[in-house]
């Protein structure tokens, strides 16, 4: 492997493509990026047979795993949750021997209907985004993987009417490509309640 | 009877060696045709006399080619056509005869003879025009589609313009050619059902003959047909074919209504029927030829010693015609939104004169419109006309288009309604299903079936579909297959299904081929042809079946389905090694040894595949939804604590 970059793993997730106005642009953007392997999860697995193994050696040849979604019922749609039921295996993530994932970095790039006031303790969904994704967080910490804040986009349904899409798609790939060239602090992110927030630790090419 | 072998011969030859070198050279075949003519004729001389007989005979070539262009057009497109139809023709039609009959006046014709010039000129050629967009596959382009409107528009017109004529004759000319009237007499008592109707007596007439052939082509024709087809007897068909088109030009003729127009009209009525493409299929060579006999004779007619006479003249007027009509075109374009690409498309593609010309010009002149110099001259003008225009389709291929293809590219990402059809080859009860999930989803079908009585069938439901044999390169040809996207094989006959299948691949490796085997050992022939895509028959419902018998015996749902995939995908991953096996064994010993044992060895993993508690190996069922062996939690807690 490449000492010098990152290999990042995009699992995506989403059963509704043709309907997609925010996630789809994310990840079509996310296919342009060398050194970025992508996985249409609900493409290559229709049926839900996950094929266990070929998604193990997807994860052991990349260090940032990044799971791509839109918020349903604040957590993943079913086939991500499918895909830790079978792929995360007692003996390959966690328990005995099961140290494949030590060290590697993972965090979810998001999109929710709600607005970010919302997300708050205030707002009626009472819990900020990050606590919501919190079984993901101890999954990470179980493992021995770093967690990363996620990366989310909020008041998703308004976005594209609001001209925020294009914008955020640029964010998102100048984070994907400073966390790719290790051109940013992953342990500056840890602590923040969203990855947006880092877009200013990227450290800039020099020219 | 040996004359006409000659020149039968001679016609072909020149067609067989002009046709492929010109199309080689990217000129299209219409102007290999009519180099052809020009060398037979003229030049070599070796054909002279007879040309004018036979392009009159070729002419039905366009009769046959409006038949075929109605076939393609349901009566609800040619509703929608009709602003463009009426508007877009009739403007072109009027400014263009307008314009040139004011230059003519200029020119110090009389306003007669120049209102003659101005019809003569103002219709394009329909042969020449269609044919091109058939070869280039321009047919769905927006300028071409507007081009057809005014194609159609003047065919109709020309009925009109035959009325119109006789009465701009001028009495001098007349006067002259007194000699000629006897001859021209001759003409006039053609057969005629109408000769000497009053006014509305014809149009009651004209009216009853189009509800006839609109409300007998509906009704009639399908008992016909289905008759016909259940002979099983192809040529028979091709004879029914051929009637229907020559009986519908014989009638029109008879009411002096114009063949082409009544034809076309026919084919509008049977595009919605299950023939179409057996007929399209069957006209299709008819036509071809004939169109081309047509052209050669264009070209043999060019009477070189009157055009060397008048060289300046009839190259200036030519030039002058082609760049006023393609200019009346070009202003259209702008009042009926026309644009990009499509504007020039149509521009150029109707920028000459027709074959109508030639027929207008000789009606003239009988009724002593136009003197017989003045004839002669337009004529050349018209055929130089028809010779300069495969040359403003390749201006329009190699300058005109590269320009706009950017654009276009950009557009077509997202836009599915382009897409080619899915062909389906047999509507029994395996192609009916598939077709149904296509349409129900939108997807456009063309569904064939050599059975009528299937083809009946499924009209019965709804169910669009053509009777025709699917193994015929013709039928299939005439289906779509050029621009189809995948075409699904689901006919009975196991070997005509491996045929169709090498056919296709080999003709039109772009089209996904999805075969339906009747068993493993013809569905390896299947994938040997070339099928894209192979599914046995009764392999799902049988798995169907099989995970029902698990569940009755006891197997939790959830767990009969894992094993029914874990099943699949076993025999997914030894697929490939059992083919080739088949494939490297003798024709004789296909199924010998090697293969046996490979099946046993597959037998074998299948069983190992479905074992779960029993074994200790990782089988792949077992895998999923493990749990994590006891007391793992409590040494999770103690590490923990470590740290």
């Amino acid at each position: 492997m490449d000492p010098d970059i990152n290999k990042v793993l995009i699992l995506f997730a989403h059963p509704s493509q043709r309907r997609s106005e925010v996630n789809l642009p994310l990840y079509r953007a996310s296919q342009e990026i060398a050194q970025v392997t992508t996985v249409d999860l609900y493409g290559e697995y229709p049926t839900f047979r996950i094929n266990i193994e070929r998604e193990q050696q997807r994860l052991l040849a990349h260090d940032i795993i990044v799971f791509m979604f839109p918020l349903y019922w604040y957590s993943t749609p079913a086939i991500l949750k499918e895909w830790q039921d079978l792929v995360l295996e007692y003996g390959f993530a966690y328990g005995e021997h099961g140290n494949a994932l030590q060290g590697k970095s993972f965090f979810c790039a998001i999109t929710a209907g709600g607005s970010e006031s919302a997300y708050q303790h205030e707002g009626y969904n009472h819990f900020t985004i990050r606590e919501l994704l919190q079984p993901l967080e101890q999954t990470a910490l179980l493992t021995g993987m770093h967690y990363l804040p996620p990366f989310a986009l909020f008041g998703a349904r308004s976005a594209i009417e609001e001209q925020r899409l294009a914008r955020h798609v640029e964010d998102w790939t100048a984070m994907l490509e400073a966390i790719r060239d290790k051109r940013i602090d992953i342990a500056k992110l840890e602590s923040l309640a969203k990855l947006n927030d880092g877009l200013g630790f990227i450290k800039q090419v020099a020219e | 009877m040996t004359e006409i072998f000659i020149q039968s011969f001679i016609y072909l030859c020149a067609a067989v060696i002009a046709v492929p070198i010109a199309k080689r050279l990217g000129l299209g075949s219409v102007l290999g045709y009519l180099i052809a003519g020009l060398v037979i004729g003229p030049i070599i001389g070796l054909v002279g006399q007879e040309t004018t007989t036979i392009q009159h005979f070729a002419e039905f070539g366009v009769v046959m080619m409006l038949f075929l262009v109605g076939l393609e057009l349901e009566p609800k497109m040619l509703w929608e056509m009709r602003t463009k139809l009426l508007g877009l023709g009739g403007l072109q039609v009027g400014l263009t005869t307008a314009a040139i009959m004011l230059i003519a006046m200029e020119l110090g014709q009389p306003w007669k003879v120049a209102l003659t010039i101005g019809l003569i000129f103002s219709l394009s050629s329909t042969a020449i025009v269609l044919q091109t967009f058939n070869e280039k596959g321009l047919s769905k382009k927006e300028g071409a589609r507007s081009a057809f409107s005014v194609l159609l528009f003047q065919d109709i017109a020309v009925i009109p313009m035959l009325a119109l004529i006789p009465l701009l004759a001028l009495p001098e000319l007349a006067a002259q050619a007194q000699s000629m009237a006897h001859e021209a007499a001759k003409h006039h008592e053609k057969l005629s059902l109408v000769a000497g109707l009053p006014g509305w007596v014809y149009g009651l007439v004209v009216i009853a003959t189009i509800v006839v052939l609109v409300v007998g082509g509906h009704f009639l024709s399908r008992p016909l047909f289905s008759f016909v087809a259940k002979s099983g007897l192809r040529e028979v068909f091709t004879a029914a074919a051929l009637m229907l088109v020559i009986g519908i030009a014989a009638l029109m003729s008879l009411v002096d209504l114009s063949p082409a127009l009544g034809t076309f009209l026919a084919g509008v009525v049977l595009a919605n029927s299950e023939f179409r493409h057996e007929l399209e299929s069957n006209i299709e060579p008819f036509k071809g030829l004939l169109l081309g006999l047509f052209f050669i004779t264009v070209g043999a007619s060019i009477d070189f010693a009157v055009l060397l006479d008048q060289l300046g003249i009839v190259i200036g007027l030519t030039l002058g015609l082609m760049l006023i009509k393609a200019v009346v075109l070009l202003v259209l374009t702008f009042g009926f939104r026309v644009i990009n690409s499509d504007r020039w498309l149509f521009t150029l593609s109707l920028a000459q004169a027709g074959e109508f010309g030639f027929v207008l010009a000789s009606y003239s002149l009988q009724n002593h419109v136009i003197s017989p110099e003045l004839a002669q001259t337009l004529s050349l003008v018209v055929a130089l006309s028809m010779f300069l225009t495969p040359g403003l389709f390749i201006l329009f291929d190699k300058f005109i288009l590269p320009r706009y293809q950017e654009s276009k590219n950009a557009q077509e990402a997202d836009t599915v309604d382009e897409q080619g059809p899915v062909i389906i080859a047999g509507s029994g009860r395996f192609g009916q299903i598939v077709n149904r999930l296509l349409i129900a989803n939108g997807i456009k079908t063309v569904v064939l079936d050599h059975e009528i009585g299937q083809v009946d069938n499924m009209r019965k439901i709804k169910i669009k579909s053509f009777y025709g044999d699917a193994t015929q390169p013709d039928l299939l040809h005439t289906a779509g297959i050029d621009h189809a996207q995948q075409l699904v094989i689901a006919i009975d006959d196991k070997e005509r299904a491996v045929d169709l299948v090498s056919y296709v691949k080999q003709r039109y490796p772009q089209v996904r081929v999805l075969a339906r085997a009747y068993d493993r050992g013809h569905g390896y022939e299947l994938q040997n042809a070339g099928a894209d895509f192979v599914i046995s028959e009764t392999y799902h419902s049988a798995l169907e079946l099989g995970g029902e018998a698990l569940k009755t015996a006891g197997y939790h749902p959830f767990w009969s389905e894992q094993q029914k995939q874990a099943f699949l995908e076993t025999e997914a991953a030894n697929k490939e090694v059992l083919y080739q096996s088949w494939k490297t064994s003798t024709e004789d010993s296909k199924y010998g040894t090697h293969y046996r044992d490979l099946f046993m060895a597959l037998e074998e993993q299948l069983g190992k595949a479905m074992d779960t508690d029993r074994s200790d190996r990782h089988s792949r069922v077992e895998r999923g939804w493990t749990p994590p062996p006891k007391g793992y939690a409590e040494r999770l807690a103690e590490e923990d604590k470590a740290v």
